[in-house]
């Protein structure tokens, strides 16, 4: 098991690995980083001027050793300026004593994940406030999702082809059919505006950042769980019918169990195998979804940040963004695995 | 619930009619199906694929899904109407007053859950007994099935139980609350011959125990001898035949029971002086039924305008105890004649030997955990020290039971595994290293295989002409697409395929038409060499008797070598030359088909003789049941291999089975047994089978 869990870690180091290298080159192309120096400078500097701020801030060293510097495997780069130093692991300039009190190696593995351009404030600081709002929101969707999703599938498919199968299956095939900037605008529209005047809930979600509650964070909430909630229902529903047919099933009806002990006793376990799989697979689209709906009903979390964070060239940002993504990634893929051997006693891990 | 003072049958089918609804037409499946258990009577429901057997069961458990219903006539059930109850009611009989025993006994067991917790809902539900004194009767019902370590059989999940185990299982599932009618659907048709025996006796023990009632459905008419008191022969949703299993057996009257024991390998039978026959034509899909008499196109006695005119009702055969029979002329055929004299061929003449294999073994390296991590690796000794020839002409079997090594030889020789160390002669070149893709075309096309699954052998989207051309033109045989078209055409011929049959799709075909293919395929390059790896087994018995022909037929024709792998020995003994027994990768016994069959045996091959069984009433067999399972091939025993399981050890002095494997000895010409025991043990030893005189000649 400790062998299992340990490989899979390696794998997501070398995986971090390879996407942030390819994050970093595409950030650092020339004309990227003529955008980012102009941004931070102003938009009529001259060609002469971006080169040499963008020395001053030390983008024009090779790739690999800005790549190192990042990693914090190669030492830091100082340059002399008119009125003192500048350098990758300071900002601004500094005398030269300072300069040499400080450490020379400035990397992730010192712990230092640089300094974000767009927010002007250390990126470690930016990362864990915006993830932790999104991990609210992500709390949220899961706690409406998972349970509202099994049920429609468990119900649709403990008889197949049943009146409740079909209208079941319609609804989720609805939901899961429908974009969340469809479904978002559709349910603002419907429950925040006045084109229905049902103003139940807040069309914006800024005030749930400090003081989450029902009426400002249900929408964006449920905007997100609604595809979710289709798709996993339709997983569900589809294992759940291919084990009510099989010949255990039968065996448990003609032992004489009640149909809503044969349900809940023999099939549940056996249909949850498969779709738990893809539960675990929601985590990190769930990412992908938020860049949308926090975008949309202005929450600024986690998606909210790598929007802004992509948009103005912000590399350091950028970069932790993509770290912590692929670790949500391959951690929820890891936590998938170990569940699954727990529900399939056929699988072992020793 | 049920009348202490009950005292009629405990289950009496009247004129039953089963249908399923499709979106096309209705299927009857069952028709005017009658029979009558009687209480602590086992009876015996036979009939090949599709008649509706299992289809009755299901019927009688009212459980027919959502297409199948119920059209006519009456079940009842100590004489309770079935037919009239709710499903609250039905839910209390299921379980506790008919239970039910199914073919596949891992799919039959929910896999994610403990088979302690599977078992102990049985009284929970029905008796409303606690989980303490539910674990108790757990516990004594699995010992009652005879399984070692009750505690520790309890906590397991059913995947790491032994497929016998599992069965075991099912069956103490079934009998926890003492039901009055057992429904045993197949209950050992996965299971190997010597598991199956195990598994036979304990049922007819456990029913003798408690007084159960049983409808044993099978399709096997020796294992009906064995457990059955009566029987009722179905053919395409009828009953055709019923009475107790002497009268069945010996005095049948109806032409489909005569013919199915005509297609059976017996004893009696040999391949060249008394070869099997066959039922003619096809199997009637169930809306396509004759009119009047369903068996009638297949039958020899079918008068035109006489048997398709009328529906048969049953009719009571005079003088005999509820023996009756559903055809019109039961009374004017001459039951006694022999069957037209079949044409005796010549055995043929055994030639030079063609391979030759020499202390070939094979090992498989497998990581101790698959999944996850790499583990420390294990070694799966598939085959051990195998030494052999077959020659040309012959016809080897290769017999034991699942586990043994037999496929894992014929992997070897094809050459989709290299051999470990030790040699294949095949003409005198060493091919055990050569993997198929380095063969040469001619190596390939000469030494071919007939797979055991002719469903899943096919390309189902490739036409069947098409799929023999491929294989002809991978030979290299034929220059022009023309020229193999019309080979193809010849090998339609040759396994008696209707030409027409090379535009169908596989699915158009039964599996007997589709097993031809596969022999068509196999010959298409002119083999030398053929392995037919269980080649009928998946067949209905009267299919299977006239592909088993087609095969000898064509051997005989090419002087092919047949190397025969099969875990069924009445058939091995029908057609083999000679036998080679295996057991947990040893060659166990080798000898000539004779030889093999007659003492003195191997331990192990005497107890597998004796587990077969042969439905003839004139057969006594002596009963050897092996203890355990066969041990794993990862962790063998010391010594000789059958040691844990053999009954003559203790004839042997000494630790000497648990220290040493035993050295091949000759016993008499070409027969070879790889045992400790003693001349004078050998000498002791008397013959499983034995045919019993019968009073003239054999009424069949």
């Amino acid at each position: 098991m400790i062998v299992f869990i340990l490989r899979r870690l390696g794998v997501m180091i070398l995986t971090a690995l390879c996407l942030t290298f390819v994050v970093f080159f595409l950030t650092n192309l020339y004309p990227n980083l003529e955008k980012l120096a102009k941004t931070q400078g102003n938009f009529r500097m001259t060609d002469e001027q971006v080169a040499s701020y963008l020395r001053k801030e030390g983008h024009l060293e090779p790739l690999l050793v800005k790549y190192g510097q990042w990693l914090g495997v190669v030492p830091g780069t100082t340059y002399q300026g008119e009125d003192g130093l500048t350098g990758t692991c300071f900002r601004g300039t500094q005398s030269a004593e300072q300069v040499a009190a400080r450490p020379r190696f400035c990397g992730i593995l010192q712990g230092d994940w640089g300094f974000s351009t767009r927010f002007r404030a250390p990126v470690s600081a930016i990362i864990a406030e915006r993830l932790g709002l999104t991990g609210i929101l992500m709390f949220w969707v899961m706690l409406l999702m998972v349970p509202s999703a099994l049920i429609l599938g468990v119900l649709a498919g403990m008889r197949e082809g049943s009146r409740t199968d079909r209208a079941l299956s319609t609804v989720a095939i609805t939901t899961t059919a429908t974009p969340e900037y469809v479904s978002g605008v559709v349910l603002i529209a419907v429950f925040a505006s006045s084109a229905f005047g049902l103003r139940w809930f807040n069309g914006t979600a800024t005030s749930a950042m400090e003081n989450p509650t029902f009426w400002n964070f249900f929408l964006p909430v449920l905007t997100i769980a609604l595809y979710g909630t289709g798709y996993i229902a339709r997983m569900t529903r589809a294992s759940m019918a291919e084990v009510m047919t099989a010949q255990y099933i039968r065996t448990a009806r003609l032992k004489g169990v009640r149909f809503r002990d044969i349900v809940l006793k023999h099939a549940l376990r056996n249909a949850l195998i498969a779709p738990f799989t893809v539960i675990m697979l929601q985590f990190p689209w769930l990412l992908n979804g938020v860049v949308i709906v926090e975008t949309l009903f202005n929450y600024k979390g986690f998606g909210w940040t790598l929007v802004q964070a992509a948009s103005n060239n912000d590399i350091d940002l950028l970069l932790a963004v993509s770290v912590v993504s692929v670790f949500v990634v391959l951690l929820t893929q890891l936590i998938s695995d170990i569940g699954y051997v727990y529900l399939n006693p056929r699988i072992s891990v020793t | 619930m049920s009348d202490p003072t009950y005292d009629g049958p405990i289950l009496e089918i009247e004129n039953l009619s089963i249908s399923f609804f499709t979106r096309l037409r209705e299927i009857p499946a069952v028709m005017d199906f009658s029979c009558v258990v009687q209480p602590g009577e086992a009876m015996g429901l036979v009939g090949e694929s599709g008649c509706g057997k299992s289809t009755v069961a299901l019927g009688v458990m009212q459980d027919l899904g959502v297409n199948g219903r119920i059209t006519g006539g009456t079940i009842r059930y100590k004489g309770r109407d079935l037919n009239g109850l709710s499903q609250n009611e039905l839910r209390k009989i299921r379980g506790s007053e008919i239970a039910m025993i199914y073919q596949e006994p891992m799919a039959s067991l929910n896999p994610a859950m403990k088979v302690g917790k599977q078992l102990m809902e049985v009284p929970m539900i029905h008796q409303g007994v606690g989980t303490a004194a539910a674990r108790k009767l757990a516990l004594e019902m699995i010992e009652d099935v005879r399984m070692p370590d009750p505690e520790r059989i309890l906590n397991s999940y059913p995947h790491q139980l032994s497929g016998g185990q599992q069965q075991r299982i099912v069956i103490a599932m079934a009998l926890m609350s003492r039901p009055s009618l057992l429904i045993l659907d197949e209950p050992t048709t996965a299971l190997d011959v010597t598991v199956e025996a195990g598994i036979v006796d304990l049922v007819k023990d456990l029913g003798r125990k408690y007084g159960t009632s049983m409808l044993f459905i099978s399709h096997n008419l020796g294992l009906i001898l064995d457990s059955c008191d009566r029987l009722c022969v179905m053919y395409s949703g009828e009953a055709v035949e019923t009475g107790s299993i002497t009268e069945v057996f010996d005095e049948m009257q109806h032409p489909y029971t005569q013919a199915l024991f005509r297609s059976i390998p017996l004893p009696s039978a040999d391949k060249n002086a008394r070869p099997l026959v066959a039922i003619p034509g096809n199997f009637p899909f169930p809306h396509e039924r004759p009119p009047g008499c369903n068996f009638g196109p297949r039958c020899d006695y079918f008068q035109a305008g006489r048997c398709d005119a009328q529906e048969v009702p049953m009719a009571r055969v005079k003088g005999d105890d509820r023996h009756e029979t559903r055809c019109l002329r039961f009374r004017e055929i001459d039951w006694s004649t022999p069957p037209e004299p079949p044409i005796a061929t010549e055995k043929a003449r055994i030639g030079a030997p063609v391979i030759e294999v020499d202390a070939l073994r094979k090992y498989y390296e497998v990581a101790a955990n698959k999944l996850f991590g790499r583990g420390h690796k294990q070694l799966v000794k598939a085959n051990e020290t195998l030494t052999f020839d077959a020659r040309e002409s012959e016809t080897l079997a290769i017999v034991g039971e699942s586990g043994c090594g037999k496929s894992t030889f014929a992997k070897v020789l094809m050459g989709l595994e290299t051999a470990t160390a030790g040699k294949i002669l095949y003409d005198n070149r060493e091919i055990q290293d050569i993997p198929i893709q380095r063969r040469s075309t001619a190596t390939v096309s000469d030494i071919q295989m007939v797979f055991q699954n002719p469903f899943d052998t096919l390309n189902p989207s490739m036409r069947v002409g098409r799929q023999i051309m491929r294989a002809l033109e991978i030979f290299g045989i034929g220059t022009s697409e023309a020229e193999r078209r019309e080979k193809m055409l010849d090998l339609m011929d040759l396994v008696k395929l209707p030409r027409e049959f090379a535009d169908r799709m596989p699915r158009q075909l039964s599996g007997g038409q589709k097993q031809r293919v596969g022999i068509a395929r196999a010959f298409a390059g002119g083999a030398r060499i053929v392995v037919a790896d269980e080649p009928v087994s998946a067949l209905d018995v009267s299919v299977a008797a006239a592909v088993t022909d087609l095969l000898l037929e064509i051997q005989r024709n090419n002087r092919t070598t047949l190397l025969f792998i099969a875990h069924d020995l009445s058939i091995v003994r029908y057609l083999s030359d000679r036998v080679l027994v295996m057991y947990l990768g040893h060659v166990v016994e080798l000898g000539t088909t004779a030889q093999v069959f007659a003492p003195p045996y191997h331990p192990y091959t005497e107890a597998l003789l004796s587990a077969v069984p042969i439905a003839d009433t004139s057969v006594r067999k002596k009963r050897i049941l092996l203890e355990g399972d066969v041990p794993s091939a990862i962790n063998p025993p010391s010594g000789c291999p059958f040691q844990t399981r053999c009954r003559w050890k203790s004839e042997v002095p000494g630790n000497l089975c648990e220290t040493e494997v035993p050295p091949m000895r000759r016993l008499a010409d070409g027969h070879q047994v790889k045992c400790h025991l003693s001349e004078s043990c050998f000498g002791q030893m008397e013959p499983v089978i034995e045919l019993a005189a019968r009073p003239g000649s054999d009424g069949q």
